[in-house]
Parts: structure tokens; C-alpha cells; sequence
């Protein structure tokens, strides 16, 4: 069986087991909906499903690119300066003791209930993953390669340019692979927390308002973006990050 | 390339207080070739090390250096592992020196040095496309391309199979003439068949051994290289 093949055949098996629950359990439509009534509202409020989708995907797009940067920059910074490493090191570890939740409060009182605190939350969840894997690989790169590199009379900067970094971008594609999986998390605490748009938004619209089947429809869609954003970042990662080390 | 310059070393070595080399007085004539021969752990790759100024981590006692001044940008280095960047091409590998000091690379010279090693169709191959023998060629063709009139070589040919080995060293001996050469080593054969001295080192100090006659690099069956390379391996046995 082909991995596509394979795909397919678990998600059926995956809604016959929910459509079996549904029998079984003789469940409402407020507590489990099935997955027919699940389609057909994915169908009918397509328009308004994908308005909000939207939205969810600018600020998951926004929070991983910019949250990627900032962290590959930071490690970059962190490898170079012993100095830096001292000072910054043990705050990184304090603000990561801080769960992210606790934050999301703060970000929307301070940047408003729009897309930049959801952005900016998806940033800082982001950020730490990218900065410690990369920072891991550049402080890990082999002794002998920077041994020669000081014996051919390189300089910090080039080195660097030159050597550390292109050795550890598989270590940054690592950090950027788990950034994937993380960015959607913060998007949507940040909707939940407080929000007018967004699939986040919707769910909480829709639990409030008993509309089940709504809000399983925003969250397959959810998920399919998580699925989506992870497979392109890893086919991303793959083309121009990894290399086997030979 | 500047006039190749002698080497000398006087003193011991430590790390974190426990010692490297006790009493070492080495002397490496200029322009030729000093094998620097003993067991693991004997400190070899110390002298080394201290030479390209990559022991900071070692409590140097004593005085090391060259004569006629100071050794920096005058040294090339070549070890065990190749060292090559996987990222890079062959030829970017050759060029990494000038890269790294931020000149343009001479693309001319590269494409000599290339062809001096016998390499000049794998240019743009990666080094994963290439077997150890090829891999320990371009990393011989880089040290060729830095030009440097002291070569420090760390046991570079003892990752080779017999035959590459002995064809490595006589390419070696052959691109690396009238340079100042430092080849650390626990081979007797090496050195038997590559020194023009003959160092030995022991956790007594070091000992030179009068080297057969003949010029560098020496036939493998020759009577009295073969004599001197049983002699050798007799006194390392001693220790």
C-alpha cells in the first residue's frame, strides 16, 4: 500500500469509527454530531468556515516566518558572543517556564484584539524551538573544521557565514519542522483569549451557541491546515535545509 | 611561497596539570621533511597542535616558534579526517582558505592544483561522490592552494587502505617539496620511507634515528628502508 493509499484507508477508518460512536452511543447531534451532519455543514457554511481560515492562516503564516527569524538571528547572536549566551541564556529559560497561556491576556491588552497579538503569539511559541535547535547545531559544529578555519586565517564573521551556519541548518530545519507544529497552537490561544475573526474565534462562537457540527467543521479544517503547513515546511526543509552528512 | 623556515620546540606541555610531554627539544631543518614518530598518547599531536596556535587549552612551558619570526600565516595544516565541507563542491573545498579571508578565489590556480593531485574531472563533484583515497587528494590539494612554507601534517594517511596509502604518500612527498614539513606519525613505514629526520618520541623525550640514505619519497622494498622501519618498530615495542 501506497502512502497516499494509507492516508486515505485511516481516515475512512477513522470515520467509520466515529460514525460507529454516534450509533452505539445513540448520542445527540449537540454532544457528537456525525460525520455526515458534519459535511453538510462544512458544505453549507463554507464561505464563512473559509473567511475565518483565513484569517487563523495570515496570523500561523506571520507568527512562524517572523518567530523563525527572530530565533535564527538570536541563535546566531547566542553562538557568536559568550557574553550574549550569559546574559540571554537563563532569560530564554525563565520566559519558557512561563505558560504561554498566562501571556496571551497581556498580548491582547497591549495589542489590541486584531491579528498582531495573535501573530505575535504565535511568534513567541515559535521562537524558542527555532532558537534552540539552531543554537544547539552552531555551538556543535565539528572543532576540527573551526581549527582549520583559524589555521587559514578566518575571522569570527566568516566563519560563521562560511562554516557554522550552513553546518547547522540541518539543526535550524529540525527547530523549523517543530515551529510547524507549534505556530497553530498559538494562533489560536491567542483567538480564544480574545478575537472577533478566526477558526478559533468560530469555535467558541460555536460552542456557545450549541452548534456542534460547526465547530467540528472549523476544527477538521483546522487540522487540515496544520497538516498542510507541516508537510510544506518539512518539503521546504528537506529541499534547502537538510543535508546528509557525509 | 616565502622561504620555508626551520621549526624548533624546548619545554613541556600539560593539560589541567597533568602532563603532555616532559623535556622536549625538537629541532625541524628547513625545507625538508621531519617525521615525528610514536604511540598514541605520547603527545605528538600536542607539538602539533601547538605549532598552528590550536592548544590554547594546554600549559605550554618552554619556547616554540620559527626561526626568522613569527609563524602566523605560515602555516598549513592537513590531518587525519579530510576535513571537507559536504556543502561544498571540490573545488569550493580548495578554495576555502581565500573564501575565508574574504579574497576572490584564483580560479586558475585551483584548477592547477586540481590537476596536480589528479583530480581535475571531479572540479564539481561533492565530496560525498568521492572514495577516502579522492576525498584525502582534495584535502592535499587544499593545503597546496593556501601555499604556506610550513605544512603540519596529523597522520594524514592513516585512514588509507595499503595501497592508497603508499600512493598518497609518494603524491604528498612529490607536490610538498622544498617546504617545511612536520609529519606526525605512528607508522615506522611512514616515516621510514618519508623522513629526511627521523624524530622519535617516547615518554622519555625524543630521540632522533639516523634515516636511510635516499632521496624523499623512498621505494617501499628498498633493503634498507625495510631495516630501518624493523628497527624503528623494535624501539617502539620497548616502551
Amino acid at each position: 500500500m501506497k502512502s497516499w493509499q494509507a492516508g486515505i484507508a485511516s481516515a475512512l477508518l477513522g470515520i467509520a469509527i466515529w460514525q460507529a460512536i454516534v450509533w452505539i452511543g445513540d448520542l445527540q447531534k449537540f454532544i457528537l454530531p456525525g460525520p455526515a451532519l458534519v459535511a453538510e455543514t462544512l458544505w453549507t457554511s463554507r464561505g464563512f468556515i473559509l473567511e475565518n481560515a483565513w484569517i487563523t492562516l495570515q496570523e500561523v503564516l506571520l507568527g512562524l516566518i517572523l518567530g523563525a527569524l527572530i530565533g535564527g538571528i538570536s541563535a546566531i547572536m547566542l553562538a557568536s558572543s559568550p557574553v550574549a549566551r550569559a546574559l540571554v541564556r537563563p532569560m530564554l529559560v525563565f520566559t519558557q517556564a512561563i505558560p504561554v497561556f498566562a501571556l496571551a491576556p497581556i498580548l491582547n491588552l497591549w495589542l489590541g484584539f486584531g491579528l498582531t497579538s495573535k501573530v505575535v503569539m504565535a511568534l513567541i511559541i515559535v521562537y524558542f524551538p527555532v532558537t534552540s535547535a539552531f543554537f544547539d547545531a552552531l555551538i556543535r559544529v565539528n572543532p576540527d573544521w573551526l581549527g582549520l578555519a583559524r589555521v587559514m586565517g578566518a575571522g569570527k564573521w566568516r566563519t560563521m557565514w562560511h562554516i557554522r551556519i550552513p553546518a547547522a541548518l540541518p539543526g535550524f530545519a529540525s527547530g523549523l519542522r517543530l515551529a510547524a507544529v507549534y505556530a497553530p497552537i498559538g494562533a489560536i490561544i491567542g483567538e480564544w483569549v480574545g478575537a472577533s475573526k478566526g477558526l478559533g474565534y468560530l469555535m467558541l462562537l460555536a460552542n456557545g451557541r450549541a452548534k456542534i457540527d460547526l465547530m467540528f467543521a472549523s476544527l477538521i479544517v483546522l487540522a487540515v491546515m496544520a497538516i498542510c503547513l507541516h508537510s510544506l515546511t518539512d518539503l521546504f526543509c528537506r529541499k534547502f535545509l537538510d543535508r546528509s552528512e557525509s | 611561497m616565502t622561504l620555508a623556515p626551520a621549526l624548533y620546540m624546548q619545554g613541556s606541555a600539560a593539560i589541567d596539570g597533568v602532563p603532555i610531554f616532559r623535556a622536549l627539544d625538537l629541532h625541524v631543518a628547513a625545507g625538508q621533511w621531519t617525521c615525528l614518530l610514536g604511540s598514541s598518547g605520547v603527545g605528538k599531536s600536542t607539538v602539533l597542535k601547538l605549532f598552528a596556535r590550536l592548544a590554547e587549552h594546554v600549559e605550554f612551558n618552554g619556547e616554540f616558534g620559527a626561526e626568522g619570526g613569527d609563524l602566523t600565516g605560515r602555516v598549513a595544516l592537513m590531518a587525519q579526517s579530510d576535513l571537507l565541507l559536504p556543502w561544498l563542491s571540490v573545488s569550493e573545498n580548495v578554495a576555502l582558505g581565500a573564501r575565508l579571508r574574504g579574497d576572490a578565489p584564483d580560479k586558475s590556480k585551483v584548477s592547477h592544483v586540481l590537476d596536480r593531485v589528479g583530480l581535475a574531472d571531479k572540479a564539481a563533484r561533492r565530496p560525498g561522490e568521492l572514495s577516502g583515497g579522492q576525498r584525502q587528494r582534495v584535502a592535499l590539494a587544499r593545503t597546496l592552494m593556501e601555499d604556506r612554507p610550513v605544512v603540519l601534517l596529523d597522520e594524514p594517511f592513516s585512514a588509507l587502505d595499503a595501497k592508497n596509502r603508499s600512493l598518497m604518500q609518494e603524491l604528498t612527498a612529490e607536490v610538498l617539496q622544498d617546504r617545511t614539513v612536520l609529519l606526525v606519525t605512528h607508522d615506522p613505514v611512514e616515516a621510514a620511507r618519508l623522513g629526511h629526520a627521523i624524530n622519535l618520541m617516547t615518554d622519555r623525550g625524543i630521540e632522533t634515528v639516523t634515516p636511510p640514505p635516499g632521496t624523499v619519497p623512498r621505494a617501499v622494498d628498498d633493503e634498507i628502508v625495510l631495516k630501518v622501519q624493523a628497527a624503528l618498530l623494535a624501539r617502539l615495542r620497548e616502551d
